[in-house]
């Protein structure tokens, strides 16, 4: 059985189609890229699957069971755990304490155990040193990578990142990609969006497309980038 | 790795200790103060009781309500309407109020938990509106004109060797404490962490697997069974109710006003709000309406210049807390 299975979603702002018939399945432990042009819904998608948004067709199933109707707190207690674009820190808490939040709700683990954890997950994405300062204060990189560290505190099933590498040197990049690989090979399934592709090939295995909320290409990479869609899009994008 | 979670700090060990000897000389009034005083001490801890309750629903929760005055109204009538109709001991009755106000509050939530933002806060209003139309419409309470208590049970309220105000100012210092006590606890606990996650980021709170509208939910009901105890107590040191004025909207005006300057959000704000908020009262108290005037253009000109709060302002400048409610990380003894 499959982790995580979209069925026929589908969502519109007025004209605007964020989700259009997308369908597709996520194997346990497996890591999805996700691509398209700006305002093609990738983050909708993100928003639908996380349950912050409610789609107008479809179904979500994790593990089987239909999630459609559940709330983000329920989502993320069953397994889902993403990040905001836009970071969303608990600005007046410290770093740590934003970790603990996931870490007690998300994942339900008492004190001694979730704070073991949390500190793990500051030392694997380098936060360990910010600890103590209220995420208010932190740099945007700085917040992103925050995203990532609260998400991992709910010690999810499924991860979804939506372009947490933007901005980032070509040394910090391939830090993160190594970051990544690593919760992946741990068990963790993960969608990744990210405009840098090189950086989501050395993750994935699998590379999805979305144009207007529906699904244009899903494959190898290889086979993706290769495709005469895509090479339409991007070059659409280029000229414009 | 060697870590520890620490919580508290250097300037907290101090201000309890400060705190403590405050409290017991403050405990000591009814010996040392005249009964002036005590009255204006009195009003103090009520006025900071409230405001730390609307502070936990509405600057933790972010349930921002106009209508606490529902549950200053419905506590102080149930007092009365106890002691008129039943006789029921003061002191029962004011537990007794509590319990009223909870239960009204669980129809309201339903109703007002339907709206959001600006629509909650207005639908807060109503609901206060009606409940004093409802009750000033009964008559054996008066109806609008209101009612006073009875002297013999004014004079009922003395234990031992504490005369009625003495025992009335310490009610009103028991609460404050007690409710104070009780929201530092559950800012510190799991609890805690949820409603604090909650006043930063309501959606990355959701994200984090927080059932926000429980938590709200709670606070709404505890503050609603708080805010019903303090207005059954409130009335009965003033031994006279009426519909105007238990249910009159300056009861939340100036509970706004005391945790907007003081600093939303925080434990030391609203002390800070209350203790601003009685100076002010105590020198403009002869400028009649100009009073309201400067309280609201000085509530407008500190939430743009200083939107932290005096508190919040100050806090953040020295990184100060006297209620530590958060967790430090100390990492192989070494602070971080
Ligand atoms: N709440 C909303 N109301 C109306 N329109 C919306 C709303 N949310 C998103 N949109 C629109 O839906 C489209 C898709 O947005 P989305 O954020 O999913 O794109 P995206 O693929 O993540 O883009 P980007 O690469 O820029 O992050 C955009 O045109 C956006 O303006
Ligand atoms: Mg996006």
């Amino acid at each position: 059985m499959s982790l995580l299975e979209v069925r026929h979603l589908a969502k519109s702002f007025g004209a605007v189609k964020v989700a259009d018939d997308l369908s597709f399945m996520l194997e346990k432990g497996a890591a999805l890229g996700v691509i398209g042009p700006n305002g093609a819904g990738k983050s909708s998608m993100f928003h639908l699957i996380g349950g912050s948004l409610k789609p107008g067709a479809g179904q979500i199933l994790l593990d089987g069971a239909d999630i459609t109707a559940l709330r983000p707190e329920q989502r993320c207690r069953a397994g889902i755990a993403r990040t905001f674009q836009v970071p969303q820190p608990f600005s007046k808490m410290t770093v740590f304490e934003n970790l603990l939040v996931p870490s007690a709700f998300g994942a339900g683990a008492a004190e001694p155990d979730g704070d073991r954890y949390c500190v793990q997950v500051l030392e694997q994405t380098g936060l360990l040193r910010k600890a103590n300062q209220p995420a208010g204060t932190l740099t945007l990189l700085e917040r992103k990578r925050l995203e990532l560290a609260r998400a991992l505190a709910a010690r999810p099933r499924l991860l979804l990142l939506d372009e947490i590498a933007g901005g980032l040197t070509e040394h910090e990049t391939a830090q993160l990609v190594e970051t990544i690989k690593e919760i992946n090979r741990s068990g963790t399934a993960i969608i990744w969006i990210e405009h840098i592709v090189h950086a989501l090939t050395a993750v994935v295995q699998r590379l999805m497309v979305i144009n207007f909320g529906a699904k244009v290409a899903d494959g190898s990479p290889g086979e993706v980038m290769g495709s005469t869609i895509v090479k339409r899009i991007y070059m659409g994008i280029e000229v414009a | 790795m060697d870590f520890q979670v620490e919580r508290g700090g250097r300037a907290s060990k101090n201000a309890a200790i400060t705190l403590l000897i405050v409290l017991s000389a403050l405990t000591a009034g009814p010996y040392w103060l005249n009964a002036g005083h005590q009255s204006v001490l009195m009003e103090i801890f009520y006025f900071l009781a409230l405001a730390q309750l609307w502070n936990l629903m509405a600057g933790f929760a972010g349930v921002v309500s106009l209508g606490q005055q529902a549950f200053v109204g419905i506590g102080g009538y149930t007092l009365f309407a106890a002691i008129a109709w039943w006789g029921i001991p003061p002191l029962v009755a004011l537990a007794l109020a509590g319990i009223v106000g909870l239960l009204v509050a669980l129809p309201v939530v339903h109703m007002v938990f339907r709206l959001q933002g600006a629509y909650l806060a207005i639908g807060t209003w109503v609901v206060a509106e009606v409940l004093g139309l409802g009750v000033s419409q009964i008559e054996s309470l008066g109806a609008g004109s209101g009612m006073s208590l009875p002297i013999e049970v004014a004079d009922s309220i003395e234990i031992a060797f504490i005369d009625r105000d003495g025992v009335l100012y310490l009610g009103a210092l028991f609460l404050l404490v007690t409710g104070n006590l009780c929201a530092y606890g559950l800012l510190r606990s799991r609890f805690g962490l949820a409603l604090t996650a909650i006043r930063d980021n309501e959606s990355a709170a959701a994200a984090s697997g927080v059932d926000c509208k429980r938590v709200k939910l709670v606070v709404y009901l505890a503050t609603a069974l708080g805010t019903s105890l303090l207005g059954a107590l409130i009335y009965l040191t003033k031994f006279r109710i009426s519909p105007a004025a238990a249910f009159d909207i300056n009861w939340t005006s100036y509970i706004i006003f005391i945790v907007v300057i003081g600093g939303v959000g925080t434990l030391e704000g609203p002390i800070v709000g209350t203790i601003v908020f009685f100076l002010l009262r105590e020198y403009l108290a002869d400028t009649g309406t100009w009073y309201l005037v400067i309280l609201g253009l000085l509530s407008v000109a500190i939430m743009l210049k200083w939107p932290a709060g005096i508190w919040g302002s100050i806090a953040k400048r020295f990184d100060l807390k006297l209620f530590p409610t958060g967790r430090r990380l100390r990492v192989s003894d070494r602070e971080l």
